[in-house]
């Protein structure tokens, strides 16, 4: 791609590539640390005696590091370093602001997350779910935020194509979007200037929509709409097809995110939030379902008359079991919004299991890929050191997914049973502690499925250090049938 | 659709603009009405903002990350309204700043806990989960035990809630600091505490009476979740939003 820009050019364009180069090192890094910090608070569930007995060390305080590392440290700087590849390729265009825009964006990114961090370890938080860094990192980050959108707008504005590719539609999007939840999800009002603690603007209820309303769209913006640029760009780019269909991407764009805002009361079903606000998040998540699946097909289809890639390209094969991770979690989402299945699956694992097939299936998997694609360009060398490596981290992760989403499938839907048993005399059948200790086997699976993915992680992190190095593994040519590689 | 769409596709600003509007309708259209629909809250007697003792046990709450395991809101279920009491209503989370209904149940709901446990099964759950229930796979927060709370700010506290919206009167707020002691003191006066929040429960639960523990304020602050609203004296129909 970039030898093919060059070419068109009298003058080669110098793309920063030294920035991209660290938010991918910085992605593998967090990324690395996220999955390790979920498997260790996955075997406090198993085995409570890990919480150790230390006041930072307590699931409580772990669980949000766990998963700002995963969402906000692996899945941010995955978005930067791809939207920022891209945006320069697609525009033509070096960054806007040059290397110390980008500098200052890595590293305000990079305190951010330590900032944030720190405060989960120390009892710092704001006590809201996937928002809980307190008001002075929040403020940190609002003006990384308006630097990225700056660099970001402020290279499609110098770009030298007519059109603006789709990529950096969702892209500006996310950018946008997430922007504007941040920001008034975030109003807090300290104690004092002096200290970390404040008190969230927005009362009970109205607080209690407000939060989902910002925590279902992180889900819909920063790890969808920003996620589906990824797919955008590098399914094609990675399959050598263009995009199924353009019209679709148009009708997809649109649709999702007009109607993705709505989809946060359903994190409220049969609470205290009003029922016609219920009954609006309900309608829209099962909508949501049509531009999930137009998105899916988009990427799926891309490959028609391609499909042999798969067997022989395992960078493709994350891309696209991604993408039908995607599908399948957009499924289960609009299902598990009905208020009739969500009395059922809210407060248990089966939200867990949800969460997760997006994460790792969806999210974790098109970064894979993306990063597999990233590293042997980056840093100049033909091919990866090992594709066989990199099949190797495809079923071990795949494997663990399985594990993960399927378990707690049973542990959430045996515990939501559990909860509403009733015996001959009309009692309740269960104490509550009996539906924690039906809960054993199935979190021992569930870590196993999550010691599998670590495993992967650190797979591809040796399979990339080689690769840098510009190291070839003596393997047989990967995906050849022996017969026909004989023939 | 393509000819027209080009011109978006053509224009940065008018692409962000459009965006913004596209993604603006939806989050408008649900959260505005909360504020001005006058039902949404119901209007139910006895809801009263914390005692200064409660809150600085709620912030214990939250900097623990207790929300985690645990939700506060009761669900209108058979089951649930058996398990934990009747189903929540959004007046008694109308001071929270902010709600801590949660979304996971790896411990049971909180929101009707105050009274169900003695304060001493509280203390010792606390400091040793698995010496009560074997089987809890709750963390340990011995280290609450024996810290002294730190309250110095505890006015300030007040404040920031009342730029909020949460009713504490100038009183309140000038004898915060005191009222926190009282309430963790059954030797002192209470009189003056309970005149400014009623039905607060005053006791020393755990350790050096002349010093006030984070484990009391935490304590504090579960004894007396759920417990504001009677809501035994409402009728569905009192209570629709």
């Amino acid at each position: 791609m970039a030898s093919a820009a060059h070419s068109l050019d009298a003058e080669p364009i110098r793309y920063d590539e030294d920035i991209v180069r660290a938010f991918v090192i910085a992605a593998m890094f967090w990324g690395v640390a996220a999955f390790a910090v979920g498997l260790f608070i996955a075997l406090q569930l198993a085995f409570p005696v890990l919480n150790l007995g230390l006041e930072w060390t307590t699931f409580g305080r772990l669980r949000p590091l766990h998963t700002s590392a995963a969402i906000f440290a692996f899945g941010g700087n995955v978005l930067f370093a791809t939207s920022l590849y891209v945006v320069q390729r697609t525009c033509r265009a070096p960054l806007f602001g040059g290397p110390p825009a980008a500098q200052f964006l890595f590293w305000g990114y990079q305190f951010f997350i330590v900032l944030a961090a720190i405060g989960y370890l120390t009892g710092v938080t704001q006590g809201k779910e996937y928002a809980e860094p307190e008001w002075y990192a929040d403020l940190w980050l609002t003006i990384v935020w308006v630097v990225y959108l700056v660099v970001y707008g402020g290279t499609l504005l110098r770009r030298e194509e007519p059109h603006i590719y789709v990529v950096n539609w969702f892209f500006l999007a996310f950018i946008l979007t997430v922007a504007v939840l941040h920001v008034v999800n975030g109003l807090a009002m300290p104690v004092s200037p002096f200290s970390a603690k404040s008190y969230p603007i927005w009362p009970g209820v109205q607080g209690a929509l407000v939060q989902w309303w910002y925590g279902h769209n992180a889900v819909g913006f920063f790890l969808t709409a920003g996620f589906l640029g990824i797919m955008y760009y590098f399914v094609p780019k990675q399959a050598e097809r263009p995009i199924y269909s353009y019209r679709l991407s148009i009708i997809h764009f649109w649709a999702l995110i007009f109607l993705y805002i709505w989809a946060g009361p359903h994190h409220l079903h049969y609470t205290a939030l009003p029922d016609w606000a219920q009954t609006l998040g309900m309608t829209f998540s099962v909508m949501l379902w049509m531009p999930s699946w137009g998105g899916m097909i988009n990427g799926l289809m891309t490959l028609s008359g391609a499909w042999d890639k798969l067997r022989t390209d395992p960078v493709l094969r994350f891309l696209i079991a991604s993408v039908g991770f995607y599908g399948m979690a957009t499924f289960e989402g609009p299902v598990m919004s009905i208020k009739a299945v969500n009395g059922l699956s809210h407060y248990t694992d089966w939200t867990i299991g949800h969460v997760h097939s997006g994460a790792l299936g969806w999210v974790a998997f098109v970064s894979f890929g993306a990063i597999y694609f990233l590293v042997p360009r980056l840093w100049g060398r033909a091919q990866l050191y090992s594709l066989k490596l990199v099949s190797v981290h495809f079923w071990i992760s795949t494997l663990g997914i399985v594990l993960y989403i399927s378990s707690m499938w049973v542990s959430g839907i045996l515990q939501g049973l559990m909860w509403r048993a009733y015996d001959r005399l009309g009692f309740l059948q269960y104490a509550f502690i009996e539906t924690v200790e039906a809960m054993h086997p199935f979190y021992l699976i569930r870590a196993l499925g999550g010691l599998l993915f670590v495993l992967g992680a650190l797979i591809m992190v040796y399979n990339l250090w080689r690769t840098t190095r510009g190291e070839v593994r003596r393997e047989a040519a990967y995906g050849q049938l022996p017969a026909l590689a004989t023939a | 659709m393509l000819k027209h769409h080009r011109l978006i596709e053509t224009n940065i600003v008018l692409l962000g603009a459009l965006t913004l509007i596209t993604i603006a309708i939806g989050g408008i259209v649900e959260i505005v009405p909360l504020f001005t629909i006058e039902t949404t809250i119901e209007r139910v007697e006895g809801v009263r903002p914390y005692t200064p003792l409660e809150l600085a046990g709620r912030s214990i709450y939250i900097r623990e990350g207790c929300y985690n395991c645990h939700s506060q809101q009761i669900r209108p279920f058979r089951d649930e309204v058996e398990r934990y009491g009747h189903y929540s209503l959004a007046a008694e989370s109308m001071y929270d700043f902010p709600f801590q209904w949660g979304s996971k149940r790896t411990g049971p709901d909180l929101a009707r806990v105050g009274g169900k446990y003695s304060g001493d099964w509280h203390v010792q759950h606390l400091i040793e989960p698995r010496g009560l229930v074997p089987e809890t796979i709750m963390p340990a927060y011995a280290f609450m035990a024996h810290r002294p709370l730190e309250y110095r700010d505890i006015a300030l506290h007040l404040r920031a809630n009342r730029r909020l919206g949460v009713p504490y009167t100038d009183d309140m707020i000038t004898h915060a600091a005191t009222d926190l002691v009282a309430q963790a003191d059954p030797r002192k006066d209470s009189a003056d505490l309970l005149r400014r929040y009623p039905k607060t429960v005053v006791a020393k639960y755990h350790g050096d009476p002349d010093t006030v523990t984070e484990l009391d304020a935490l304590v504090a602050y579960l004894q007396m979740l759920g417990t504001l609203v009677d809501v035994s004296a409402y009728r569905a129909k009192d209570l629709q939003q």
